[in-house]
Parts: structure tokens; C-alpha cells; sequence
């Protein structure tokens, strides 16, 4: 059996999008090591509904890493302190026997609090319906094998690919912008060749989208630091010259119809 | 009784063409008249949705998710399977078909099988279309990997994130529908009826998970597409919200649930620590390409693996199995795993695991060829546990990872329900009584894909004057109705245990009874036992908050409601299957050697349920599976 944890918690509650926030302080005794942050949750909501007292709302689905459910503020860190760790991938040999963690919903005006841990974050969808998606209706596919693409490419647009779209991004950069997100579908997309007819529409198209909900880009850099997959920021750089590009383009084929 | 399963006649290599072509079709223009409601956003229900929406129809999706995204398709890792033959190694449409009849120990409907293997080389193609960044050669071409239970390289992937990549080929073709106003969505909603007007399906019932609002929605047909069953074991490789709710409200609304107990257990999981435990993570199979898998022979072995010489090892699938070893089909290699635990060799703390070891093949191909092809995988594995695979070999166990069992449907993929669909894991599918990995995401999108699209014009073409149900009509009423009461009663019962309290003992009543081994005395205990602690669940049960808020207790004490009910099922179908067949092992019923032996002459059949209402068992209709093209035979793979 694992070494075992004794921990303070102070913890965000807050009934509904519009009611008030505070903290809340908890004991959590005994937790052991091995056990996952979420798992740690887990513990926390077992005992407090034995208390007759409400659990505690989180985010979670897969606890793998993957699905990008997950996601709080811990101690001040989306995510918390593990570099290219999801919250649930988060285990509690992390942390010291005696430790007060704070935890907090993502704080962003574009991700409003719906209840104590979880916010809601469906502008992300919304920058993706903007044109995060390569037009091929089912059925007009040609062979797979036609179109050779040259490993380095296919590994680069996966390096991208790989965002789970949990919001850590927005969560930890100071003007809550959305640019990491954008970028790696952006790049993912424009860099392969199935990408190409749409490329600057879809830069334009997600980045106007993205402006609506989101702030913009200082070049902090915490954005990939915080991510649980370590997208690299520079696909920022990418994303702004698509965008740059784009509006000479659309606006050269607007002016050509 | 069962309706006809609709297997068109003919060569198989032609039924679906033939069928095809002799459907009825819905008229582009006509098609927006009809509106289809999809339930789920997983790789089934994604795909069906995006396709439906450029068809023309009108569709709404509905997730409980906050995103389509986080389907769980999204958790997929090891790769998906089509017969593309790019390896020249052998492979066919007709082997694809061969090999998933024969992995599904003969229990699967031969002409379903063959149409997915038809369709599963479009799916690459569909996908690659989709700029989903499949894993590729110097050449730039697709590169492919073997998977368990397969003698060729017939599996596509990207990286050890291939559902996720499909995924989101998958929901982004959606949201492009969703952009163009064709598809409505709806997130953060679960479903928690069908409706049924007049003997056809007409809509479903949801409830808003932030507000609570319970609504009523009509369409003209309604796909499920929501997932396997496979956490009523409670520990198990599913997300956490995986449920049976939605399939389970349509069995008891008249849809015939199909063989329960075909619950496929993984080799390679990550074993269990403590009681905390709140699911447990797979390690894909693909490790088993180059991990070898032992233990001690000796069950008082104290060394470290490192220090135990090779005469000391147990390789147990590469001494009983040599033309297959550590590749043998999932369920060969999990109840052998189980064996040598059984025996007391197994490793851990807990001895609850056996060893994967990259030893060998990290001094054959070197740690960095290891990490390129498994980097992502040893390094969730090194979180979980705390230890280096490069160094110590994993230790692996088997645990539930996939449900073959789910809604019965005809080769349209309609339920016993006219007008309700059933897709991707929800079904009860192509995979017979076990299923090959990499096969579930081809299934998936064969389905919403290249399935779905066709059969459901069939049934809408002769409905064009039908109108929508208003959801002021009494069976949507009567609907909303029964899901507010029940709503209200969980919140009323004011008990002392917690859903999740509840939901574990379930699953330990579940493993211990219907998991990897089963006989008669377990079964009926477990139905006995399942019963009595359901009643103690309605009695004891405490959920707190409000029902108009967001309250993950709420949705779990519904969630484990069904389960309950799903789980003396799984024992009733267990119990009446008295054969071993694919992941249905019972001890009655087996040769010699212990494998699993098929009683075909008395259970070539599918066994498909029906309700009877709460209180009563339900009846069992049994579809009689016919083999042209597969000879049954043993399956070998010594
Ligand atoms: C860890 C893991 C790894 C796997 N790896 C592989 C692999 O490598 N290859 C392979 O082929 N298969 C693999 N599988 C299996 C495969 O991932 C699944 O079988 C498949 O993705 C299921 O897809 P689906 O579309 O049927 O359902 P899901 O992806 O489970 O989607 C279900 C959807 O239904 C929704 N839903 C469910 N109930 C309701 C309700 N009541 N109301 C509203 N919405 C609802 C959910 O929100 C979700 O959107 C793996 C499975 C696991 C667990
Ligand atoms: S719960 Fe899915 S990424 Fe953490």
C-alpha cells in the first residue's frame, strides 16, 4: 500500500454562472500517493456527501489525458505543477505530506464559471466551426496512397493535432487569448496538402471567430507552458503569417470575382 | 417475436452492392423535409451526422458532453483496421471478413461482417481526406502496423492517438454541417427516453444538465449512437461517464437488447493499486508487437525482474501458443493471464499483474526505435505507477475494455423499434464474441459513415407525408413526465450511500460473477445478489444538491439505475449460454487444455431480450446465425 498524504484544500464554490464565488476550506486526511488528483477529488466528494454537504463539481471524463474534460487551477497553475500533465494524469507523489492546495475553476471571461470547478468552454467549438475542418464530403475520397506526404510534414501536423482542446491555454495566459488553440488546428491543417484550397480562408475565418470571444496574444509564452500535450508556441508565428497572408489573399480573389 | 434481420440474398461479396441498389431513396430535395436525430458524438455518431447533414437531411445531435470532442472515441489508442492490402502481405476484403468471424469465435452475423470489411478500405480514405495525420513512411506513404490476432499489417495510426485523430476528422466534418445550418447541436444534454408513437420511433426525451429542464424532441428517425456498457463493471478502461442509459430506456421501450454477457476483457491494462481506484488505464496492445509477457515460475520469487534468469521466466503465451505467442486474440491472452495469477505467480506489490517486458527489444532495435513507436504510451504508464518501463518491465492486467453486446439490430442497422438506429459500440455489432483490436473504430465508422447514410433513406423514402409528433403530444408528455418523477425520486430518497458507493459494489459483484470466468452457481448468486443490492440502492441511495442545477450525482444515480438492471441481464444471458465462446468463458464448457469450447449445434445463435416490464425476466428470441462463406471450426492458435 502507498505512503499517505495528509492535505488542506481550499477549494472555489460557486452555485451557478450568475452566483457568487468563495472558497472553501477542507481536511483531506489520509490520501494516499498513488492516488490521481481527480482520484484525490474523488475522496474529498466520498466524505462530504457522507457529511450530508454538496460534492464538489469538476470536470473529468477519460482520466487519461486525452479527452481534455479535465482542467483546474492548482496553486495558481492550470493544471498544476507537472509539466505536460492533465490534471487527471496529476498524481499525488507530486505533492509533500502537510501541503494547502488551492483550487480553482479556469478564469476566463470567455469560459464562464457553470457551477463550482467546471466552466464552460464552447467557444472553442465555435472558433472550429469557423473552419477548422478540411472540406471532403463522405464519399468523394480518392485513394489514401495517392497523395504521398512526406513524414517530417505528417509528424509536424500531428505535433499539432495532438491538442486536447481543454482551455489550459486561455486559462494561463494573462490576456486569456485563445492563440494556441488556433494555431495548432490552424497549423495541423495548413500543413498538409489536403489543406491547401483552404488554407487562408481558414486562418481568416478562425482567427476573426477566435477575436470575438478571446484576447490577444502578447507572446507570454505560459500558454505552452501550462499545455498537458507541450504544443510549441511557435506555432503562433505560423498562425500569425497565415492570418497576415490570408488577407492579401482573400482580398486579391475578392477583387478578381 | 424477432423481426427478420433483412440479409439481403445473393453472393456475399455482393449483398451490400445488391442491397444498395435495391433500397429506396429519398430525393435530394425531399430530404430536408425529414429530420434525424442523432444521440451520441463519438467516431459512430459524428460521422453518421456530418454525412446525413451533406445528404440534405436535417439533424440534430444531442452529447452529454460539453463538447463533441470528448466522446469517448477520442480515448482510442492502438489504430484502426481496413483491408487495404498495402503491405502486400496477404490481406484481402475477404481475409478482413475471415479473420473477424473467425476472432468472433462464430457468433457474428457473416454478411454484416463482410459489408464492414467492404467499407473499411473508403474509411482510410474518407479519414486521410479529413487530414487526419495517420502515421507515414519515409516515402510518404501510410504506414501500418499487425494488432492482436491478425497475421498481417492491416492497421492504420496515428501515433497512440488514433481514435483521437479520427475523432476529430470526425467532429470536425460535423461542425462544418453545424457552420452550414445543416446540423443542430445539442451539448451538455443527456438523453433519457425514446418515444414511440404509433409502434415507430418519433423522438427522445433529454434532460439539460445545467439547468435540469427535461425536453422533448421529435424527429423522424433517432440513431444511437452512445457507446458500450463496459463501466457497469465500474473499473474499467472507459471514460468515466460511459453509460448504458440510452440504450437501456430504448430496451425498455421495446428495442431487444442483444447477447449482454459478450463483454470483452484487455490483456493490457495497468492493474489495480488500492480501493480508491477510480478507473484503470490501458496500455494499447500494440506493445505486445515487441513487449514479451511473463512471470516467475516460481510464486515465492522475491528478485527483481532484472535479476531473474531466463530458465526462471514463464513466457506462458510464447510457450502455449508459438505460431501466434504474445499476439494471440485478446481474450486467449487474458484468461491466461488470469491463469498464472490464479497460480500465485502473479507480480507486484498486490501480485495482481503479469510482466510486459521491452528488454529484448530495446537491445534489438534500441530505446529510441521503443520510444518513437510507444513514447506517449510508456510515458502514461511511468505517471500512473511511478516506475520506468525502460527499465523495469511494465506490469500489466487484464481489465473490461469493450462491450460486444448492445442493441439487436437488423443488417440496416434498425433496432426492433421501426425508425430507432443503433451505431458504433452501441450495437450489438459485427464482433460476434470477441473482437480483433483496431476493429471498433472501423465498425464505428463504417457505420455513421457508409452504413447509415444508405439504410436510413430506405425507411424515410414511403414517410415523406409523415409529420413530426408535436411535443405537446401525450407520448412525449407521458415521457417527460416519467423522467422528472424519476429525477425526483432519486433526490427524495434521502438514504446514507453515495452513487458511486453503489456503483462499486455493483462492480465487484459484476467482475467477480460475469467477468473473465463464469459458471452456473456464480451466475445465480450474482442475479440474487445484483437484486439485493439494487434494492438497497432504491432504499439507501443519497443524492444531494438540487435537480435544476448541475448535479454529477443526479446523472450518475440514473447512469447506475440501469446499470443494475443491465447487470442481471448480462447474468441471465450468461447463465442461458452454456458454451464458451470469445469472451464468454464458461467453466462448464471447456476442452482439455482449458480453452474456451463452443457448443455450435445448440448456440449458433444470437440471443436477443426482450422487456417484460420491471418485474418480470425478460423473454429470450433467438436469431439463428447461418455460415456460407466461414467454416466453424476450433479456433487455434498454437
Ligand atoms: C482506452 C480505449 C482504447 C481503445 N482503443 C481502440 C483502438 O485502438 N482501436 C479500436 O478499434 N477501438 C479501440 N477502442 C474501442 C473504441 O474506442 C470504441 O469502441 C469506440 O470508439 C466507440 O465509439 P462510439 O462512437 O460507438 O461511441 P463513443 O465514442 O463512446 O461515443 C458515445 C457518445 O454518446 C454520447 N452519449 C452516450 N449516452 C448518451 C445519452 N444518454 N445522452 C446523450 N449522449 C449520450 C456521449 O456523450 C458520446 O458523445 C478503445 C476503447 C478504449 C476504452
Ligand atoms: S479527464 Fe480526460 S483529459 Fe483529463
Amino acid at each position: 500500500m502507498s505512503n499517505t498524504l495528509n492535505l488542506t484544500l481550499n477549494i472555489w464554490r460557486q452555485d451557478g454562472p450568475n452566483g457568487p464565488g468563495r472558497f472553501e476550506t477542507y481536511k483531506a486526511p489520509g490520501i494516499p500517493e498513488d492516488a490521481s488528483f481527480l482520484e484525490m477529488l474523488d475522496l474529498v466528494n466520498e466524505e462530504l456527501i457522507a457529511q450530508g454537504k454538496v460534492p464538489v463539481e469538476f470536470p473529468h471524463d477519460c482520466r487519461e489525458g486525452i479527452c481534455g474534460s479535465c482542467g483546474v487551477m492548482i496553486n495558481g497553475q492550470a493544471h498544476g505543477p507537472e509539466r505536460g500533465t492533465a490534471t487527471c494524469q496529476l498524481h499525488m507523489r507530486k505533492f509533500s505530506d502537510g501541503d494547502t492546495i488551492d483550487v480553482e475553476p479556469w478564469r476566463a471571461a470567455a469560459f464562464p464559471v457553470i457551477r463550482d470547478l467546471v466552466v464552460d468552454r464552447s467557444p472553442l467549438d465555435a472558433i472550429i466551426e469557423a473552419g477548422g475542418y478540411i472540406s471532403a464530403p463522405t464519399g468523394t475520397a480518392q485513394d489514401a496512397n495517392e497523395t504521398p506526404i512526406p513524414k517530417e510534414v505528417a509528424d509536424s501536423a500531428m505535433d499539432a493535432a495532438a491538442c486536447i482542446g481543454c482551455g489550459a491555454c486561455v486559462a494561463a495566459c494573462p490576456n486569456s487569448a485563445a492563440q494556441l488553440f488556433t494555431a495548432a488546428k490552424v497549423w495541423h491543417l495548413n500543413s498538409l496538402p489536403q489543406g491547401q484550397p483552404e488554407r487562408y480562408r481558414r486562418a481568416q475565418n478562425m482567427v476573426e471567430t477566435m477575436e470575438l470571444f478571446f484576447g490577444s496574444c502578447t507572446n507570454h509564452g505560459e500558454c505552452s507552458e501550462a499545455c498537458p500535450k507541450e504544443i510549441s508556441q511557435d506555432f503562433i508565428a505560423y498562425l500569425n503569417r497565415d492570418h497576415m497572408k490570408a488577407k492579401f489573399f482573400n482580398r486579391k480573389l475578392a477583387s478578381q470575382r | 417475436m424477432l423481426p427478420d434481420a433483412r440479409i439481403p440474398a445473393g453472393p456475399m461479396a455482393e449483398k451490400w452492392d445488391n442491397h444498395k441498389f435495391d433500397m429506396k431513396l429519398v430525393n435530394p430535395a425531399n430530404k430536408r423535409r425529414f429530420k434525424i436525430i442523432v444521440v451520441g458524438s463519438g467516431l459512430a455518431g459524428s460521422s453518421a451526422a456530418a454525412t446525413f447533414g451533406e445528404l440534405g437531411y436535417q439533424v440534430e445531435v444531442f452529447t452529454f458532453h460539453d463538447s463533441p470532442r470528448r466522446a469517448h472515441s477520442i480515448a482510442a489508442q492502438g489504430g484502426i483496421n481496413a483491408a487495404k492490402n498495402y503491405r502486400n502481405d496477404g490481406d484481402s476484403v475477404h481475409r478482413l471478413f475471415y479473420d473477424t468471424v473467425k476472432g468472433g469465435d462464430y457468433r457474428a452475423r457473416e454478411a454484416n461482417v463482410h459489408r464492414l470489411a467492404q467499407v473499411s478500405v473508403n474509411i482510410i480514405d474518407q479519414m486521410a481526406a479529413q487530414g487526419v495525420p495517420f502515421a507515414r513512411e519515409y516515402g510518404g506513404l501510410l504506414d501500418n502496423r499487425s494488432f492482436g490476432g491478425a497475421q498481417v499489417s492491416r492497421t492504420f495510426y496515428a501515433r497512440g492517438q488514433t481514435g483521437q485523430q479520427l475523432l476529430l476528422g470526425a467532429y470536425q466534418q460535423m461542425m462544418r454541417q453545424v457552420h452550414l445550418g445543416k446540423v443542430k447541436l445539442h451539448t451538455k444534454k443527456e438523453m433519457l427516453d425514446v418515444v414511440v408513437k404509433d409502434g415507430e420511433a418519433c423522438g427522445i426525451v433529454t434532460r439539460d444538465l445545467v439547468s435540469g429542464q427535461v425536453e422533448a424532441h421529435s424527429g423522424h428517425a433517432v440513431v444511437l449512437a452512445t457507446g458500450g456498457y463496459g463501466n457497469v463493471f465500474y473499473l474499467s478502461t472507459n471514460a468515466m461517464a460511459c453509460n448504458v442509459t440510452a440504450a437501456w430506456r430504448a430496451h425498455r421501450k421495446g428495442a431487444y437488447f442483444a447477447n449482454p454477457c459478450y463483454t470483452q476483457i484487455h490483456p493490457t491494462c495497468i492493474p489495480a493499486s488500492d480501493e480508491f481506484q477510480s478507473k484503470l488505464t490501458l496500455m494499447s496492445e500494440s506493445l505486445r508487437n515487441d513487449g514479451r509477457i511473463w512471470v516467475p515460475r516460481n510464486p515465492d520469487e522475491t528478485r527483481s525482474a532484472d535479476q531473474i534468469p531466463e530458465a526462471d521466466r514463464y513466457y506462458f503465451l510464447e510457450e502455449k501458443y508459438p505460431a501466434f505467442g504474445n499476439l494471440v486474440p485478446r481474450d486467449v491472452a487474458s484468461r491466461n493471464a488470469k491463469t498464472v495469477v490464479d497460480q500465485g505467480l502473479g507480480v507486484g506489490p498486490l501480485k495482481n499483474g503479469v510482466y510486459l517486458d521491452f528488454v529484448d527489444a530495446i537491445n534489438r532495435d534500441s530505446a529510441e526505435v521503443i520510444e518513437e513507436k510507444y513514447g506517449n504510451l510508456l510515458q502514461m504508464y511511468e505517471r500512473i505507477t511511478g516506475e520506468d518501463p525502460y527499465k523495469t518491465p511494465m506490469r500489466i492486467y487484464p481489465a473490461t475494455h469493450y462491450t460486444m453486446g448492445g442493441l439487436w439490430v437488423d443488417y440496416n442497422l434498425m433496432t426492433t423499434i421501426p425508425g430507432l438506429y443503433a451505431a458504433g459500440e452501441a450495437n450489438f455489432s459485427d464482433h460476434g464474441a470477441n473482437r480483433l483490436g483496431a476493429s471498433a473504430l472501423m465498425q464505428g465508422l463504417a457505420d455513421g459513415y457508409f452504413v447509415l447514410p444508405y439504410t436510413i433513406g430506405d425507411y424515410l423514402a414511403p414517410r415523406l407525408q409523415k409529420k413530426l409528433v408535436d411535443p405537446s403530444d401525450e407520448v412525449f408528455t407521458q415521457a417527460v413526465a416519467g423522467v422528472q418523477d424519476q429525477t425526483a425520486r432519486f433526490i427524495g430518497i434521502g438514504g446514507t450511500r453515495s452513487p458511486d458507493h453503489f456503483h462499486r459494489e455493483l462492480g465487484k459483484l459484476v467482475w467477480d460473477y460475469i467477468g473473465m470466468a463464469r459458471n452456473a452457481t456464480g451466475l445465480e448468486k450474482a442475479i440474487s445478489e445484483i437484486k439485493a443490492l439494487k434494492d438497497e440502492f432504491w432504499a439507501d441511495l443519497r443524492v444531494l444538491g438540487t435537480a435544476d442545477s448541475l448535479n454529477s450525482s443526479l446523472e450518475k444515480a440514473g447512469r447506475i439505475a440501469d446499470f443494475f438492471e443491465l447487470a442481471e441481464l448480462m447474468a441471465r444471458d450468461a447463465l442461458d449460454r452454456r458454451e464458451s465462446c470469445g469472451g464468454h468463458f464458461r467453466e462448464e464448457s471447456q476442452t482439455e487444455d482449458g480453452e474456451a469450447l463452443r457448443d455450435d449445434e445448440n448456440f449458433a445463435h444470437v440471443s436477443a431480450w426482450e422487456w417484460n416490464g420491471s418485474d418480470q425476466p425478460q423473454t429470450k428470441h433467438a436469431e439463428q446465425l447461418v455460415f456460407d462463406e466461414v467454416h466453424l471450426t476450433q479456433r487455434s492458435y498454437k
